[in-house]
């Protein structure tokens, strides 16, 4: 600890303890906390405790008090937690009516509890309970009594202990713990109805991933496999999925925890599949014919009446369910334990049915979905997790028949004049997901071969949102568009059915929607289309706007009022100058030249950042890429550069590169300045290179270093071109280094300081005013 | 109380109300689907038309030739159209008291009830719903008589042709009572028997029940109405939208604690949502236009068209179309666009603060002003000068069988550029397209129908609590075409009685009691006694009177001495003349059973609505000297109205003998419904007595003056 922090706590430590002082917030109480956490890693506890007596006061004081406030009792709780770690033994509190406190005391008690077995049994390690000392058996006592309790909140509080210590301490003694306490959580489990079933879920979950019960523990499972058929819906979800999750767990165990999350889609497909016919689901979409799904998993599984319950309860119990089934499914989808086989084709079939459902078309078999569908109908919630989960199951393999169906839905919903924007947006992403997904055919065509009538109905319905009066269809429409384009651009399929339709002419036309987000994405998909060659068919009506989308988009950048379509614009710009647009490419440097101009003079540093970047390419471009930093990457024989140094230096003082970064440099925005002296390192770096490869180095001694400042001044007067030798002399000037570091540092650097931590706290206590005289 | 239903349209009503010897009709709508049977009237001669071929049976037989036609596999009938009138024959409705009217587009029946039925009673309807009925009446008037068609088809009609006829033709229900269009002679004479009302206010028939019209948020000046006496409320529930659109929000509270709601005029596209629809027709608007290709709406001249036209003015120029001229053609677009303006008090609250601004409540005005909107009577004339293309059309009528949609019809149907969207949602679409098939034109449906979704429709009900639902058999099932949909019907408890055309309701009523007054003197002979803690008891003697529907209770008359037989009898002006009183039997009333029936029947009675009654069961030993038949007393402890505060504060005021116990002079009786013997003026003089003579409870807290 510092000198000068030494020297302010004392007074901070008066100011924690008298209750008529105002302690600034539980935030600052909580940063005093982090910095006594490093301070104690730092040095001795011992040490500290006894350079700063007003710290053992504190804590003893604290302890005398009766109306402490519970943000100064909990830190003082916790303070001695963190030397307790060290030094030992203190009180402790449980139950308090203060959350802060609770959890404070709690997890003291965790650490007294593996403090003093640590010390006991270290060299027994498995130690039978009558052997642990005093102090653990009275936690545990206590535990155990409060397990017992009829009163949930203790029942939580024991339970949040034990789910503490299981998750911190991982040594022996806590199997020796759990064979102790099981009995008790077992009993726990048969209560009807189960007390404080999330605590218990946790502890379950955290006891079966402590690496100290191995996989042998059998009564663990049981307990398990017990809770999972007890438990209610609303808890037993996060039970299953934390099962599944597991690496190592018994194979029935998993079976069962996969059926319990699948019970919910179970009873939605079973509500709803035709009950004569063959065993199945079947699915039907507009045009194509019906398919058998094989409900795999799903088939036999007995309605479990709590499910049936919690679906039919309420509207919103059922929407809860099903989102938050749809949400488990999805996290376990990608994960590399998922059960196998994955039943990918009924919970597709689930998926299109519980949309169906909320778009009111689905069939009904039983009173039980009569109910459903009477609940789902319009429920965009369950609406927006069906569409999310829909995507994510893209990635799996289905039969190409199955695939034409889920796309059938996905139009549909795309179409239906009753999806609402937040819902549009989701089956956006679904359909672009799914068509990612699409089999790729060896024949002539790219994509499958269903696509192209699927993308001649989809740029239809495309067509109708990027008319819709609603900018947030407009714009998610806009955005689906620069999606699909950036991935089939090139392919004749996708060009052709994109070209037959009114889509480019709309993408288009809406650079000049009164929505500043909306232009901002008909620039991005505009440029993209242009990038792939996909121009707007030039109709008479527009043809003279239409000349050049570059000049729009110039003038949007000049022009426009809002920062988001300007931004969009520079980085089309950036992106263009990259991949060489035949537009950008038949004048590169006045197009460089105009492009940094507007946007050096731009006020959105957004902007200003996207023209360094545009800049940096430029760089690139004139002087070859930049050098790979990995040193173990194999070196590649320096490419030779594209043209003389001199040559190029002209080039970039031609289109004013440096005025811009010069300017940059000191430019209010820190970002801007940090992109800024990157350029002008990786051009400084460039130059070396040029160097070392022998080029003859423009003399630069004889050149009068005009003063750097005339750049980064206000100046906007076009000026003539810089010499490349008054720009290198500029270079080396600079201590570009020093720069970065001061700008890598926050701009709250200062602020963060325990230095003044600490002089605010004592500021907001009045304490450096001083003078409490003053206040009279 | 029964409830007539001559008309079996869900969202174009026609019920009669028989509700304590009032007679109400409820709604006087028009079923104007019958005219999809008939052949457009064109307004510009149409060769297509004209030269259809006539229709002849399967045998050959073409007798039907000259009124049937045929065009693209359907068959029309080549007349003036006709429409489907309400019931006639279900009730003598000459005997009609009032015509209560709940929006415009319910009303365009009345020339023929009103005219020709020999009906003498009054209309009661708000300024706006008569000012643009009179303009719907008018426009379909005048889209008639302007194409005057001399043919009248009738051989069609006749039951054993009709037999042999196809659908939907030989489907077509009661075509011997479909009528031609009234005249505006006959328009104007219907509408000189309206009554102007305002909102909540209370409009009293004959004394026995009050009707009160409230708003219902559907159109300008739409309302729902209340129906009540003293101790029963029926609400009718007619066209209502719960959406924030141009007219005032709908007032949900005043229809708590109905015995009866008669629900009618939901939603006739409960699937779908109207924003989507708006958005809907504004992208395949945008989408024609900018291929060069003209819109045609389908619509009335008022009602959704403000709301499609102020969706407009905001989307035109976000959709580059601010130089696509919009045309509203109807003879009476004028003033229906300026009707809109000055009906203020009527418009939801964001457009009645407009009207201290300098602009106009609706932005069509705007439109208007910079010529982006321009309107015409009709297509002849001005119109035909500034017609530009490509442009919307917005114009009547949505059936397509008459105005001047007819000719944009003809005009545009054949180049697949135009399109024609339909919002109105009275019509079958694809019904409405039938005679101008084949149709290259494109046809998009975007109904816009604001009014009452099923969902809504359990919210309200929920939230208002009536006892008892009446609506059409419609709403009790999903629809026909999605039979699963259980969510498309009205789900309630106890379930909702339906009706179907033609069909006589006999509504259910728990409540059947009458309010009685007490004369201020009898009020003060009277001593009660208490017999209990809070509560107290006097026995009344008196002359019930009844007139006009109210009555009261007199003091009663001084028993005539036993005269020799020749003096002649006094006469009594105040108290009518009567028999000598049976005598009264004699004893004391056995005071804790009575109490004790006393609360059972008070917390009985406190459970069904907030009026406390206490009811003296089987307390009848009197007689009615014309009736003979009470059933039971009440006594009613409800709060005092302000009217009757004030009647109150002025009879305590009156001189009463000091230091003794007066009842409260204001206590009313309430007596069993009196039906049988209230034909209304007649004048009734009844002596009561009760138990031994009579019994009144009242509230020992009101004496404590």
């Amino acid at each position: 600890m510092d000198l000068e922090c030494s020297r302010l706590l004392p007074a901070l430590c008066a100011v924690l303890v008298d209750p008529r002082q105002p302690v600034a917030d539980d935030t600052c109480l909580e940063k005093l906390l982090d910095w006594f956490k490093t301070v104690t890693e730092g040095e001795s506890s011992l040490l500290l405790l006894q350079e700063h007596p007003c710290l053992v006061e504190l804590l003893s004081h604290v302890l005398k008090l009766q109306d402490l406030s519970p943000g100064v009792l909990s830190f003082s709780l916790r303070l001695a937690g963190i030397f307790a770690a060290q030094e030992n033994c203190f009180q402790y509190l449980q139950g308090d009516s203060s959350l802060f406190v609770a959890s404070a005391a709690s997890q003291l008690l965790v650490h007294i509890l593996a403090l003093s077995m640590r010390g006991g049994a270290e060299e027994q390690p498995c130690l039978q309970g009558d052997d642990w000392p005093t102090c653990a058996q009275k936690i545990m006592g206590h535990v155990e009594e409060s397990l017992c309790s009829t009163a949930t909140p203790k029942v939580t509080q024991a339970l949040n202990v034990l789910t503490t210590t299981f998750g911190r301490c991982q040594s022996p003694w806590t199997e020796a713990l759990w064979v102790r306490l099981s009995a008790r959580v077992a009993c726990l489990i048969e209560r009807d109805p189960i007390p404080a079933a999330h605590s218990l879920v946790d502890l379950l979950l955290c006891v079966a991933r402590s690496p100290v019960f191995g996989s042998s523990n059998g009564n663990l499972w049981e307990m398990v496999a017990q809770a999972l058929s007890c438990l209610g819906p609303t808890h037993v979800g996060p039970l299953a999925l934390g099962i599944l999750k597991l690496e190592h767990c018994p194979q029935a165990l998993r079976t069962q925890a996969f059926q319990v999350l699948l019970q919910p889609l179970a009873c939605v497909l079973k509500a709803t599949v035709q009950a004569p016919g063959p065993p199945g689901l079947l699915l039907r979409a507009k045009g194509t014919r019906a398919v058998a799904i094989t409900p795999g998993l799903l088939d036999g599984m007995a309605d479990d009446a709590m499910t049936v319950d919690a679906l039919l309860a309420s509207k919103s119990s059922c929407a809860g369910l099903l989102c938050r089934t749809l949400a488990h499914l999805e996290e376990l989808q990608p994960l590399p334990q998922r059960p196998s086989p994955w039943p990918q084709v009924p919970l597709l079939g689930a998926a299109v049915t519980v949309l169906r459902l909320c778009d009111g078309s689905a069939t009904p078999v039983s009173s039980v979905g009569g109910h459903l569908c009477r609940t789902l109908a319009g429920c965009v919630r369950v609406q927006r997790a069906a569409l999310d989960f829909l995507g994510m199951l893209s990635q799996g393999t289905s039969p190409q028949e199955l695939v034409m169906q889920v796309l059938a839905v996905l139009l549909e919903c795309l179409e239906s004049p009753g999806s609402s924007p937040t819902v549009l947006k989701k089956a956006f992403q679904a359909t672009f997901r799914w068509l990612l997904s699409s089999p790729k055919t060896p024949s002539c065509s790219g994509l499958g071969p269903h696509i192209p009538q699927f993308l001649r109905e989809l740029f239809l319905v495309l067509q109708k949102r990027l008319c819709s009066p609603c900018w947030e269809v407009r714009d998610s429409a806009l955005e689906f568009l620069t999606q699909l384009s950036r991935h089939w651009g090139g392919e004749a399929d996708f060009s052709c059915a994109l070209l037959a339709s009114e889509v480019p002419e709309l993408a288009w036309q809406l650079l000049q929607d009164p929505e500043s987000y909306v232009r901002a994405s008909a620039v991005t998909a505009t440029g993209q289309l242009s990038s792939r060659g996909l121009h707007a068919p030039t109709s008479p009506q527009h043809a003279v706007a239409r000349q050049s989308l570059l000049r729009e988009l110039l003038r949007i950048l000049s022009t426009d009022s809002e920062g988001f379509p300007r931004r969009a614009v520079m980085q089309v710009f950036t992106e263009w100058l990259r991949d060489g647009h035949a537009d950008v490419a038949r004048d590169t440097e006045q197009f460089v030249a105009t492009v940094l101009q507007l946007a050096s003079q731009d006020l959105d540093w957004e902007v200003r950042v996207q023209g360094l970047e545009l800049a940096l390419v430029f760089l690139g471009q004139t002087l070859g890429p930049p050098r790979t930093h990995c040193p173990y990457a194999v070196a590649l024989p320096e490419a030779a550069p594209a043209r003389p140094l001199t040559e190029a230096l002209r080039a970039l003082c031609h289109v004013r590169l440096f005025d811009f970064a010069f300017r940059a440099l000191f430019d209010c925005d820190r970002p801007v300045a940090q992109k800024s002296c990157d350029l002008l390192l990786f051009l400084r770096d460039k130059i070396a290179s040029y160097n070392s490869l022998g080029e003859a180095n423009p003399n630069t001694n004889s050149v009068e270093v005009s003063p750097w400042r005339r750049w980064a001044g206000e100046q906007t007067q076009p000026q003539e071109d810089q010499e490349p030798e008054a720009v290198l002399a500029m270079l080396r000037s600079l201590d570009l280094e020093g720069l970065q570091s001061t700008l890598a540092e926050s701009s709250d650097h200062v602020e963060k300081s325990p230095q003044s931590l600490l002089q605010d706290m004592l500021a907001t206590g009045g304490f450096l005013q001083g003078d409490e005289a003053d206040c009279y | 109380m029964k409830l007539y239903c001559l008309s079996g349209h869900p969202t174009l009503p026609c019920n009669v109300l028989k509700f304590k010897s009032t007679t109400i009709m409820l709604d006087c709508g028009l079923d104007m689907t019958s005219t999809l049977n008939f052949l457009p009237l064109p307004l510009v001669q149409s060769p297509r038309l004209s030269n259809l071929p006539g229709w002849s049976l399967k045998d050959g037989n073409a007798f039907l030739d000259k009124e049937l036609k045929e065009c693209s596999g359907h068959v029309f009938v080549d007349s003036v159209p006709e429409f489907c009138l309400p019931e006639t024959e279900l009730i003598d409705l000459s005997t009609v008291d009032v015509i209560l009217i709940s929006n415009y587009h319910c009303m365009m029946a009345l020339p023929y009830i009103t005219e020709h039925t020999g009906f003498t009673g009054t209309v009661y309807a708000t300024e706006p719903t008569v000012q643009i009925g009179r303009l719907l009446m008018e426009e379909l008037v005048n889209f008639i008589e302007r194409v005057p068609k001399a043919q009248s088809a009738s051989l069609w009609k006749n039951k054993d042709i009709q037999r042999l006829l196809p659908s939907p033709l030989k489907d077509a229900v009661e075509v011997s009572t479909w009528r031609r269009c009234y005249t505006m002679q006959e328009v104007n004479s219907a509408l000189s028997k309206i009554q102007l009302v305002g909102y909540s206010q209370k409009i009293e028939l004959f004394g026995a029940v009050q009707v009160t019209p409230l708003s219902s948020g559907y159109a300008l000046g739409s309302s729902n109405w209340i129906i009540q006496s003293h101790y029963e409320k029926v609400s009718y529930v007619s066209g209502s939208s719960l959406l924030t659109t141009h007219p005032q929000p709908m007032d949900q509270a005043s229809l708590k604690n109905s015995d009866v709601l008669v629900l009618t005029g939901l939603t006739q596209i409960p699937t779908a949502n109207p924003d989507g629809m708006v958005g809907e027709f504004c992208s395949n608007l945008a989408l024609t236009v900018r291929n060069g290709g003209n819109v045609l709406v389908p619509c009335y001249p008022s009602g959704v068209i403000y709301d499609l036209l102020e969706c407009l003015y905001q989307y035109i120029d976000s959709a580059g179309l601010s130089s696509v001229p919009l045309y509203f053609i109807s003879p009476v677009a004028n003033s229906s666009l300026e009707f809109s303006q000055i009906f203020a008090e009527w418009l939801c609250h964001n457009k009645q603060s407009k009207v201290y601004l300098p602009e106009p409540p609706f932005p069509h005005a705007e439109l208007i002003q910079t010529n982006k909107l321009k309107h015409y009577p009709s297509i002849h004339g001005d119109f035909s000068n500034d017609f530009r293309q490509p442009c919307v059309v917005f114009t009547g009528h949505p059936s397509l069988r008459f105005g001047d949609v007819v000719h944009f019809m003809e005009l545009w149907g054949k180049s697949s550029l135009n399109t024609v969207i339909f919002t109105e949602p009275d019509f079958s679409y694809l019904e409405a397209l039938a005679p101008y098939q084949p149709l290259a034109m494109k046809c998009i449906y975007c109904p816009i129908d604001t009014r009452l979704n099923f969902i809504q429709v359990s919210k309200l009900l929920k939230e208002v609590q009536p006892l008892h639902v009446v609506c059409p058999e419609q709403y009790t099932q999903p629809p026909p075409a999605q039979s699963h949909r259980m969510d498309l019907m009205i789900d309630c408890q106890p379930p909702a009685m339906s009706y179907r055309r033609a069909e006589v309701l006999a509504l259910p009523f728990k409540r059947r009691y009458e309010k009685i007054e007490i004369m201020p003197e009898l009020a003060d002979s009277l001593v009660p006694m208490e017999i209990k803690p809070g509560i107290s008891l006097a026995t009344v003697s008196a002359v019930l009177h009844t007139k006009d529907n109210k009555h009261l209770l007199q003091p009663p008359p001084r028993p005539t001495q036993p005269t020799s037989g020749k003096k002649r009898k006094r006469v009594s002006d105040d108290v009518p003349d009567c028999k000598v009183l049976k005598p009264l039997l004699s004893g004391s009333i056995p005071v804790e059973q009575f109490v004790q029936t006393l609360e059972k029947v008070s917390r009985f009675l406190g459970r069904h609505g907030h009026t406390t009654r206490i009811s003296l069961s089987r307390a009848h030993y009197g007689s009615w000297r014309q009736q003979g038949d009470v059933a039971a007393w009440t006594c009613s402890r409800r709060p005092l109205s302000t009217q009757e505060e004030a009647a109150s504060t002025r009879r305590c005021d009156e001189p009463g003998r000091v230091g003794q116990r007066r009842a409260h002079p204001c206590q009313s009786l309430e007596l069993p419904q009196l039906t049988p013997c209230c034909q209304r003026g007649a004048r009734l003089h009844l002596s009561v007595r009760i138990w031994e003579a009579a019994a009144m409870v009242l509230d020992a807290q009101e004496f404590r003056e």
